[in-house]
């Protein structure tokens, strides 16, 4: 590729500052012409901000945004795309229960004396469709679709108007190996008509399949770029998480606490659902922490919810104690002793409405059964008890959780499973969006629990911790296991060897 | 002055969740009072109470005796609508428990079996809107409309095409009669609302049914059954409006399939709302419900009483529950802020 010749889109020193936090610190970002450029970085490290930006939604503090040589304000989603530059979201923004046509033609309806022309919006809906060489009966309601199809209606309603460039955020999510093929071929077409694509993803193999050039964002600053070719797997990954690989900062943690015997407590054995997870073996007994190790969309929230039950599973099995059993639901699973701290906790952890009370007893009084209801002053206690113990800042237990700070209401969550007295806890990402001082306290909870002989499976995207805690490392790529590392051979150094190669 | 019903003591139990803002009842009761004290500024014959043949009379008692039926169908409304649902077919469970109820009299059953043959068809009415709504996953406002529509065709059935009209001295004394001079019925209601707020308050009941209104998905993860606790409230739902029926037909002693409880779940949701509930759930306030059905009998009993001409009936009480309504609204836009709050923690992940 010739890069000398004009950039498409050149963004310099685009730096974005919400309150509290630095999004975006001076990221340079080149887009050339008919190229399909990957943006990755983990959560958190600005590609949504940065899109956002480019398309408009949001205003930089400061930074230029060239277009083809000349710089140019994008002040709304609307002058982007008059300026060329349409986005096609993650979550597919049409309407399902309208037809394809429609869905083509929505705010530019074809009209003759007023009314819709049908005839027309038909001919022009196929016609775009044709362009992407998709045939699909564009009077179907699009909700009947395959995501795939309704994703590449999504494209080719992007396409529909004049376009320079094209962002795709996290278009290949929800779709199956063949849908992705059939995107990719689609996209290969689009970047042949010298349309600039910004792809954004978290699938390591497709960013080799597709892109031609990379872009890395780490903690709202650029942290490198060049050709695909030039930037191998591993260097990828480095610069992704951004860690001193060899600084492994704390002591291991040793193997006494582990029931040596011959039954694991929780054993997965090819455990899987079509479309969400590929069948994975995965056993842990008590006393010992499991590490999840993945990047993000590598599938560690997928198997911590197939192994509560909160997604059934299709393949497979899941012992417990050596005996095979089938969780249809999480009440089964806690009724065997199982917790789940969920990577989500405002939408699948905490009850906002109700107090720091009411949701630090909600997991032990379901385990009691309602008609055996904790008593008020007992409720206090526990409560009390818990906010001491994990040192949680609220001014009383009769604040509604919603309005404690993140990290608070992650050991709200945490302390709900510590009071119903689990055997086996799953916590996907505990220390996501919590303070350092409250980080620690987590890791060191962590390896006390263990201590204490629950056993435990631990996702997260911090290698740091993961390394710190974990007596067993489960590494997963791309929805799959890809290795298992085992004690003394666990450093940040593996994991990532782990997770780059093939 | 006699006091209102004794609001059970829930606000007592449940201190204010947020800092500075008023319990509960305040703003329901406060529309209320302002309700009686514009009649009684123009009628002030309103708050007059006798004594007449052993019981009491008057305006007041008047309201709170015809509003029973409704206070035991809002009772059970507020439990559904808890769960973030709704129950439209209360009116035509109060049908049917009104035909099953006539039916079994003329088998010559003892009132103790009539009793709870009836409430258990109420029962099986809720259940199968639970199951409907819990188990299949319809939305609560169509699985319910389901047997709004069929409930009065079966409760026809049952009563054979006619209106049958039965004497028992039991039913009548429940239902029209009075202890010492305070009408029987009163303490049907503070019963059930008493036993209701035991279910919900003495036991882990109404945290689980709140749970499951303001977060379902959490409840599930937590380990609440959440459908059987939706079923539950379907359940209790379905028992209050056949209660509901029985004190409506032990008035009339006759089942008019067609007509009664007609629109009672309609007034029934507005009392839960005018309780200072919200139609999205989370939270179960039994005391002010209770309240809201008051609001709503004062004005059809008082626009009748100032001589306003029965046709402006329907148009006024729109009117003041409006007014109502907009009073509360500053809690309505915490909860909205609350909300977008949590909705923006969602959209930037």
């Amino acid at each position: 590729m010739d890069v000398s010749a004009r950039p498409r889109v050149a963004m310099r020193g685009i730096t974005k500052t919400f309150p509290g936090v630095k999004a975006l610190d001076g990221v340079d970002f080149t887009l050339q012409p008919g190229e399909v450029h990957a943006l990755l970085g983990e959560n958190g490290a600005g590609k949504s901000t940065l899109i956002k930006v480019l398309t408009g939604v949001l205003q930089a503090d400061a930074g230029t945004v060239e277009l083809d040589g000349k710089v140019v304000r994008i002040g709304s989603p609307a002058q982007a795309q008059d300026l060329g530059i349409n986005t096609v979201y993650q979550e597919v923004n049409l309407v399902p229960t309208l037809s394809v046509a429609e869905n083509l033609t929505l705010e530019r309806q074809i009209t003759r004396f007023g009314l819709v022309d049908w005839k027309k919006t038909t001919a022009r809906a196929e016609a775009a469709l044709a362009r992407l060489g998709i045939a699909v009966d564009v009077g179907r309601s699009l909700g009947s679709c395959s995501l795939a199809v309704q994703q590449l209606v999504a494209i080719a309603r992007a396409l529909d108007r004049e376009t320079r460039v094209l962002v795709l955020d996290e278009p290949t999510a929800s779709l199956d190996a063949r849908e992705v093929e059939r995107l990719f071929s689609v996209l290969s077409d689009i970047r042949a008509r010298g349309i600039s694509i910004v792809f954004i993803t978290h699938f390591i193999d497709q960013v080799y399949a597709i892109a031609d050039r990379i872009t890395v964002l780490r903690n709202g600053r650029f942290a490198g770029t060049g050709p695909v070719a030039e930037v191998p797997r591993m260097r990828l990954v480095t610069m992704m998480l951004g860690k001193q690989i060899e600084s492994d900062f704390a002591a291991r943690p040793t193997a006494d606490s582990i029931v040596e015997g011959a039954t694991p407590l929780v054993a997965a054995k090819g455990l899987g659902r079509s479309r969400l997870m590929q069948p994975i073996d995965l056993s842990v007994r008590a006393g010992e922490v499991v590490g999840l190790a993945g990047l993000l969309g590598s599938g560690r929230t997928e198997t911590a919810k197939l192994l509560f039950g909160a997604e059934k599973a299709d393949q497979g099995r899941l012992e417990i104690d050596g005996e095979a059993v089938s969780l249809k639901s999480p009440s089964q699973a806690i009724a065997r002793g199982f917790g789940f701290c969920p990577e989500d906790r405002k939408h699948d952890g905490l009850i906002l409405g109700l107090s720091v009370r009411e949701n630090l007893i909600l997991a032990l009084q379901c385990r009691r059964g309602w008609w055996r209801q904790l008593s008020r002053a007992e409720q206090d206690r526990l409560a009390g008890e818990m906010i001491q113990a994990l040192g949680i800042a609220t001014p009383d237990a009769e604040k509604p959780v919603g309005q404690l700070s993140g990290g608070n209401q992650q050991k709200v969550i945490l302390a709900r499973w510590l009071l119903a007295k689990p055997r086996f806890l799953i916590l996907d990402e505990p220390t996501r969006g919590i303070d350092i001082g409250a980080h620690a306290e987590i890791v060191a909870l962590i390896r006390r629990l263990c201590r204490e002989g629950l056993a435990l499976v631990v996702a997260s995207s911090e290698l740091e911790e993961i390394v710190a805690f974990s007596h067993r490392v489960v590494v997963l790529r791309d929805r799959r296991k890809v290795s298992e590392i085992a004690g003394e051979a666990i450093s940040q150094k593996t994991i990532v060897e782990a997770i780059a190669n093939s | 002055m006699i006091p209102v019903t004794p609001p059970p003591t829930e606000t007592a139990a449940r201190p204010p969740r947020e800092k500075k803002s008023l319990p509960s009842f305040v703003w329901p009761l406060m529309a209320l009072a302002t309700i009686l004290v514009i009649v009684g500024l123009i009628e002030p014959a309103f708050f007059s109470i006798r004594i007449v043949e052993g019981r009491l009379y008057g305006s007041l008692v008047d309201i709170v005796y015809r509003g029973t039926p409704i206070m035991l169908i809002a009772l059970g409304m507020a439990v559904v609508i808890g769960t973030s649902g709704i129950d439209l077919s209360v009116g035509s469970v109060v049908a049917i428990a009104s035909a099953v109820m006539a039916h079994y009299i003329h088998e010559g059953w003892d009132p103790a079996s009539v009793i709870a043959i009836s409430l258990a068809a109420g029962l099986a009415c809720g259940l199968w809107n639970g199951f409907l709504v819990a188990a299949l996953g319809i939305q609560p406002i169509i699985a319910t409309l389901i047997l709004m529509v069929a409930g009065r065709g079966m409760a026809l059935m049952i009563n054979g095409g006619r209106i049958p009209t039965f004497r028992s001295d039991f039913f009548s004394f429940v239902s029209s009669g009075s202890i010492w001079i305070i009408p029987t019925r009163l303490f049907l209601v503070v019963g059930v609302a008493l036993i209701l707020w035991a279910l919900l308050r003495r036991t882990a009941f109404g945290l689980f049914v709140e749970a499951v209104g303001a977060n379902p998905s959490a409840a599930r993860l937590t380990g609440i059954a959440t459908r059987t606790v939706t079923l539950g409230a379907y359940g209790i739902a379905g028992v209050c409006a056949a209660l509901a029926g029985l004190v409506i037909t032990g008035d009339t002693r006759s089942s008019d399939a067609v007509n009664v409880g007609m629109w009672s779940e309609l007034d029934a949701i507005l009392a839960v709302v005018l309780g200072g509930a919200s139609l999205s759930g989370g939270r179960i306030y039994l005391a002010t419900t209770l309240l809201g059905v008051l609001i709503i009998q004062s004005l059809t009993t008082s626009i009748l009483m100032t001589g306003l001409p029965p046709e402006y009936n329907l148009v006024v009480k729109a009117v003041v529950i409006l007014a109502v309504l907009l009073i509360q609204a500053p809690k309505l836009r915490i909860q909205v802020a609350n909300l977008a709050a949590a909705f923006r923690g969602r959209g930037a992940k």
